[in-house]
């Protein structure tokens, strides 16, 4: 069986790759979200154009703020956003 | 409780939020608080605000809880609007209740400089002419957040 996770996007990375989320399947053994973005652009150059144009993109795991270092695993939940811009 | 976060779509009451904070305990003695709201000017209609629900509330819960300990506060507030606000409209709310007025200014300027650039909101721009902008994270927000991680207390 496929292991999973699920990848999120929001605000103008949202609205330009025109999805909210997606489901990925990753290869047993674990990867970083930096390969996991490798695997995402390279199945997709519209959401590999609109990373591209986000100089300092942020990664979430979890729902914590995190690092394209990060180790993931099955069942993880990893969000890409453009630098917050609340208050 | 003393610490009290909210995301949501309504308006907040100041004065109320405001009295709040100053009834928690009988050892306040000040009251600091920041208010955010949408500024007009260069034809800018509205503006929305868009966040990822579950860690908005997770990390400004963790940012109230800091600066309860860090400046040994008596209260604590953080309320955070989304959706669509006009010109003129409340953002956010952030309110320190403490002993002194240095703790509860200090740590209202904490809140809202951590919380600019540490909690996972954005905004979107409207504009009269049709234009719709997110807008771009200011590196002097970015500077004003990291400055707190060399200050004491």
């Amino acid at each position: 069986m496929a292991e999973q996770v699920t990848v999120l996007f929001f605000a103008a990375l949202r609205e330009q790759i025109g999805q909210e989320s997606l489901s990925v399947s990753i290869a047993p053994g674990g990867l970083s979200v930096r390969a996991l973005r490798a695997q995402i652009e390279g199945a997709n150059p519209a959401i590999a154009q609109a990373l591209a144009e986000q100089p300092r993109l942020r990664v979430a795991v979890n729902q914590t703020l995190s690092t394209f270092e990060h180790m993931l695993k099955p069942g993880d939940e990893v969000a890409f956003f453009p630098p917050m811009t609340g208050g | 409780m003393p610490v009290h976060v909210r995301v949501q779509a309504a308006p907040f009451d100041v004065g109320q939020q405001t009295e709040r904070l100053s009834a928690l305990s009988p050892h306040t003695g000040g009251v600091g608080v920041f208010v955010g709201q949408v500024r007009g000017g260069q034809g800018l209609r509205a503006m929305t605000l868009e966040h990822y629900p579950g860690m908005t509330e997770a990390s400004l819960q963790a940012l109230a809880q800091e600066a309860l300990v860090r400046f040994e506060l008596t209260g604590c507030t953080v309320i955070h609007r989304i959706g669509r606000l006009e010109i003129g409209a409340g953002i956010v709310f952030v309110g320190a209740a403490a002993a002194h007025r240095g703790a509860a200014l200090t740590a209202t300027t904490f809140l809202i400089d951590r919380l600019k650039t540490g909690a996972p909101f954005w905004k979107r721009e409207e504009y009269e002419d049709g234009r719709a902008i997110w807008v771009d994270a200011r590196e002097t927000d970015e500077e004003a957040a990291r400055a707190w991680l060399t200050r004491t207390p």
